[in-house]
């Protein structure tokens, strides 16, 4: 029973690996279907990784080691915050390693080198695509922080093992503080994973894309490392406000036998929280750039709301 | 339903009356705003009646449904119209940008938070701890008449703010005699139409509902 915890460890290092690329596809699926157009398939995003790992790299002459090593890095950096995250069982060694401040830190790690990348080269749209991110990072971080250090107010730690145990534990309340954290985390989520209010994962277009216009210049196992990290991070999110919000039906400490249904009860979430990123995706328009403070702005006004009704309220 | 299901289900209506007056302080478009009122009216009425039950006073069974008419139903009606005949459905303009009024909410807040802490170590009421959100409310209608510089809005800056304080009634003491309430509730709906003929005027005066345009009232010379 004593590589129990390492197990759990391994296997949901794999789940990460293999699922972010399904649930990718499945968003993709669905967003497709409700504008009634033909959908490319579940697995198409692993088609499309195998394809860019067969391809040549393409790089500039002036490109540097932080240009070669950015996609590593961000590959690596989202692979270890797959460990922490708790997904099937509380029963995680990395999640006493390292608590929720770090897991938003190594976030910030993968954004500062993608965003140094973007400059690295010198064309215009990796240096615009870099400062609009860091813009919208420097709203999202202190926002992201708050709503995190609310949900740790009502668990007394920042160890996620800790808060999902502790929520989990809690008979079903109404609490306000988690509620307004939760729809919080909902916003801030959208605007780091780049979904549509904030970020346009689909396009091009020069006017409008962030994320895509720091990775432009990346090419064959370089940008599947980048797109694959891409998709692991969606997932990661995902998993988080699972984590912290509805963790029902996770594995208790050292119940190997209840690690089935954990993961059904994992895939049942995934795709209901599929559908309803379908639904906000569908139903809102890219907002302008200069509106994303306002944005922002809404999500840490949630938080700290959150935060001062645990106070007041709770 | 006992006390404790209670305490928690007054308290998260709390939490959404709170949200409400903030989504009313950033909220740009009239209608929008109309319609945040009357989401507002309604978590009201649910919590008088919930403090109602709680508590057994029958009366603020008559109040919810006071509020249910009148704040939800008939004052948004009004105002619905109102704006329909002036034809004013555009962005609502505002004197102090969104993200800086959003900061100046959270520090009256804190501000209620504080200045009604010893009321709830003294109060031994389920719906103690709501006394600093509806304190936050008044506040909040109060700073939204102030940044706002149309005067549709103003009026329901006035209207959250009168929101506020029958919530603070009811968390306080478990709400005002009847024949006060009563009074109020008349009071509004006066004011209500009163407000509406002053609006027509005024729009038949300036051509607009923006009160900078009320700063010249006097004759040239």
């Amino acid at each position: 029973m004593m590589f129990y915890p390492f197990l759990i460890e391994v296997l949901q290092i794999l789940i990460i690996l293999a699922v972010a690329p399904v649930f990718a596809g499945w968003v993709k699926m669905l967003k497709c279907w409700s504008q009634g157009r033909t959908s490319p398939g579940l697995f198409q995003p692993y088609r499309d990784i195998v394809k860019l790992f067969s391809k040549d790299v393409v790089l500039a002459e002036n490109a540097s080691w932080i240009f070669r090593g950015t996609p590593y890095l961000v590959f690596g950096v989202v692979v270890l915050s797959g460990g922490i995250v708790p997904m099937l069982s509380v029963d995680l060694p990395l999640a006493a390693t390292a608590d929720v401040i770090a897991l938003v830190a190594l976030f910030a790690i993968a954004r500062f080198f993608t965003a140094l990348a973007g400059m690295d080269i010198g064309t215009a749209f990796g240096g615009m695509g870099s400062s609009r991110e860091m813009t919208i990072a420097s709203l999202a971080e202190p926002a992201m922080l708050m709503a995190i250090f609310t949900v740790s107010l009502a668990s007394k730690s920042t160890s996620l093992s800790q808060m999902v145990q502790v929520v989990y534990s809690g008979q079903a309340v109404l609490r306000p503080s988690l509620a307004f954290a939760l729809l919080a985390f909902i916003l801030i989520a959208l605007a780091e994973t780049g979904r549509i209010p904030v970020d346009n994962p689909a396009t091009h277009l020069e006017l409008t894309m962030i994320h895509e216009a720091m990775i432009l210049e990346y090419s064959g196992r370089h940008l599947a490392l980048i797109e694959w990290a891409g998709m692991m991070k969606l997932f990661l999110f995902v998993m988080l406000g699972i984590a912290v919000f509805s963790p029902w039906g996770i594995a208790a400490s050292g119940d190997l036998a209840a690690i089935p249904r954990a993961f059904l009860f994992m895939i049942l979430k995934l795709g209901a929280v599929g559908a309803g990123l379908v639904l906000i995706e569908t139903g809102l328009a890219k907002m302008r750039l200069f509106r994303l403070t306002e944005f922002l702005g809404s999500a840490f006004l949630l938080a700290t709301l959150g935060m001062l009704s645990y106070f007041i309220l709770e | 339903m006992n006390t404790n299901l209670a305490a928690q289900i007054n308290s998260f209506l709390a939490a959404m009356i709170l949200l409400t007056a903030f989504g009313m302080l950033v909220q740009r478009r009239m209608y929008g705003l109309i319609h945040l009122f009357a989401w507002q009216g309604l978590f009201l009425s649910v919590s008088t009646a919930v403090v109602g039950f709680v508590a057994g006073a029958h009366h603020l069974y008559i109040s919810s449904i006071l509020t249910l008419s009148l704040k939800v139903i008939l004052l948004p009606y009004i105002l619905h119209v109102l704006i329909q005949r002036l034809k004013i459905h555009k962005e609502v303009e505002t004197i102090v940008n969104v993200p800086m009024t959003m900061l100046i909410g959270i520090a009256l807040v804190v501000f209620s938070y504080h200045l009604t802490a010893p009321v709830r170590e003294l109060s031994t009421l389920i719906t103690r701890s709501t006394l600093a959100v509806a304190l936050a409310t008044v506040m909040l209608g109060l700073l939204m008449m102030i940044t706002r510089k149309h005067a549709v809005t103003q009026i329901i800056g006035f209207l959250a703010m009168e929101n506020g304080l029958f919530f603070a009634a009811t968390s306080a003491t478990y709400g005002m005699p009847l024949v006060v309430e009563l009074g109020v509730a008349l009071d509004i709906l006066i004011a209500a139409f009163i407000f509406g003929i002053f609006f027509f005027q005024i729009h038949t005066t300036f051509d607009s509902l923006d009160i900078d345009q009320m700063a010249r009232l006097k004759e040239e010379d």
